[in-house]
């Protein structure tokens, strides 16, 4: 080839080509290379040092949530015609990856008790992050009014997001542990694009959305109220489409994904039909063929970015397929009583959880508000080293937050014994911890 | 759909709208060839009455099975009627984009841009 373009060699294509100015002039500071079999036992070495949820009792949740995953999903995930595909650009001859979005579509509408629902997004923090942007082209307004009580994540991701289209972000305290009512209302006005509650919020209290969706409405008509919901979490509360919820996103891990180390996951995105148009991302559609025949297309595709190109609502629209297969998978294997059942499950657990650990000394309950499946703990010792002295031991109580606040999780996979377990071994922690400081 | 036309009576822009001048006031939609281009017009998105529009600038949207479309505003001004009928009957623009297909009713901030327009032969002489 260099023969072909008439130069002799690499260096001195490169030096005809790149300015010596911007050239590097010495070689990458990169270790030898290594033989196969050695890159296979640093690699294995590297990944002993990982922590799975199967190795510890953990309580570990904060967005993502350790529920068994049946077998049935992995045996159909891994039918080739699911995992190999990549995204469908004649679409209308994968009948059988339409009508898996088309399913999924109605397995989250029904959850939201919002008609429309698209086949999914990256995960849940884009998902929040897209609805803002949908708002922006909705209504035209740059001013976002966010509770305190959304994700980190979703927060930092909004206002990436926002910087990004000339939107600011104004955040709403909580007040013992609920988005505070007077001050939501207080920064909501006409120039208010979009409103973000999280449900249940990122310390595992239950909002009152539909107080705070009426609010939202009273001193902004047309602000678009985004609630972030933990899809597990309504199998026990009211939809967000019955609370006066405009757009629900949400992170779909918890729906037959698994942790994975933080993912690939999906985001679950649905919405009143008023801003079907501005939905982000694929949309699969029921229609009859010539013959009658039920069949499925892409449909509204001319939204979206293959046609619209810089006025899409997403340019980010690659579903994540296989993991909200996964999503609908799950839930068809838990059905609709499943559902309620296993949020009647975890609510049990969490509250006998929440009572024997607040019973604990120097545990005391951060709000007193209710809650489904994850709740806050204040620690009168440093979160941080409690956590450490409690894996010492073969249980991860929680995410530690700020210096003595505790994140504590529960899922089905968590019995009664693990939470006795926990009790104990939290305790024995930060009494040793109090013990340490005042040594 | 209708036979392609261009009403003598119509000033034509060249992102293919048409203006229908009645005083301080202008009739705005898109031409025979903008329809037969888009194909099956499926939604309009009209802008809201009382805004303002802006002559070569996008006021509106309209959706085909095939695209969603910018409509370019011929004139300024500021709409002060929109066609409701289109948010339930889209098609009318490809069945009757001078008549029933209308999309808004403009009362013009700068008459004489009228000017920059051109009659039916010239509007047609540039199509291909």
């Amino acid at each position: 080839m260099l023969d072909a373009i008439g130069v002799g060699s690499i260096e001195e294509l490169f030096d005809r080509q790149i300015p010596a100015a911007v050239r590097l002039g010495r070689p990458l500071d990169l270790p030898a290379g290594m033989a196969e079999q050695d890159v296979y036992a640093h690699l294995r070495e590297l990944a002993a040092r990982n922590t799975s949820a199967e190795d510890e009792i953990t309580f570990l949740g904060a967005g993502m949530y350790d529920h068994y995953v049946p077998a049935i999903i992995d045996m159909l995930l891994g039918r080739s015609e699911f995992l190999t595909p990549y995204t469908p650009y004649q679409p209308e001859v994968s009948q059988g990856s339409l009508q898996v979005m088309f399913e999924y579509q109605t397995a989250i509408s029904e959850l939201t008790a919002l008609p429309v629902s698209n086949a999914s997004v990256y995960e849940g923090p884009s998902a929040v992050a897209s609805a803002g942007y949908l708002a922006r082209l909705a209504n035209g307004r740059s001013r976002f009014v966010a509770s305190a009580g959304l994700h980190p994540h979703s927060l930092d991701t909004l206002r990436t997001y926002a910087r990004g289209f000339g939107a600011e972000v104004v955040e709403v305290p909580l007040a013992d542990g609920l988005t505070d009512p007077a001050a939501w209302a207080a920064a909501i006005g006409e120039d208010t694009c979009a409103a973000f509650v999280q449900q249940p919020n990122f310390l595992g209290a239950v909002e009152d959305v539909e107080a705070l969706a009426a609010a939202a409405k009273e001193a902004a008509p047309d602000a678009v109220v985004v609630g972030a919901y933990d899809p597990i979490a309504l199998g026990i509360l009211k939809p967000p489409g019955e609370c006066g919820v405009d757009v629900c996103v949400g992170e779909g891990q918890p729906l037959g994904n698994r942790l994975d180390f933080g993912g690939p996951s999906f985001g679950f995105f649905a919405a009143t039909e008023a801003y079907l148009r501005r939905m982000p991302g694929r949309i699969a559609g029921e229609t009859t063929d010539v013959d009658g025949r039920r069949g499925f297309v892409l449909t509204l595709q001319t939204r979206e970015q293959h046609i619209r190109r810089e006025k899409a609502t997403s340019n980010i629209c690659t579903a994540q397929a296989l993991n909200a297969l996964a999503g609908v998978v799950y839930l068809s294997w838990l059905g609709r009583h499943g559902l309620v059942e296993l949020a009647e499950l975890l609510l049990q657990r969490t509250h006998y959880a929440r009572e024997a650990l607040t019973a604990l000394d120097g545990v005391e309950a951060l709000h007193s508000q209710p809650v489904v499946r994850e709740f806050a703990l204040k620690l009168s010792a440093p979160a941080g080293k409690v956590v450490a002295r409690c894996q010492e031991q073969g249980v991860n109580p929680g995410l530690a937050l700020d210096d003595d606040v505790l994140l504590v999780a529960i899922t089905e996979q968590r019995s009664r014994a693990d939470i006795d377990r926990l009790t104990e071994v939290l305790g024995a922690a930060v009494a040793a911890e109090r013990e340490a400081v005042h040594a | 759909m209708a036979d392609a036309s261009y009403p003598e009576d119509l000033l034509y822009h060249p992102e293919h709208d048409w203006a229908r001048i009645d005083g301080e006031t202008a009739t705005l939609g898109i031409t025979w060839f903008a329809q037969d281009a888009l194909g099956e017009v499926v939604f309009f998105d009209p802008p809201e009455v009382g805004s303002t529009i802006t002559a070569g600038e996008p006021y509106a949207e309209v959706e085909s099975v095939k695209a969603v479309s910018d409509v370019i505003a011929p004139m300024s001004g500021e709409i002060v009627e929109v066609n409701g009928a289109l948010a339930d009957t889209p098609e009318k623009i490809n069945e009757d984009p001078y008549g029933e297909g209308w999309m808004v009713k403009v009362k013009l901030s700068d008459p004489s841009e009228r000017d920059n327009l051109t009659d039916a032969a010239t509007y047609t002489s540039q199509l291909s």
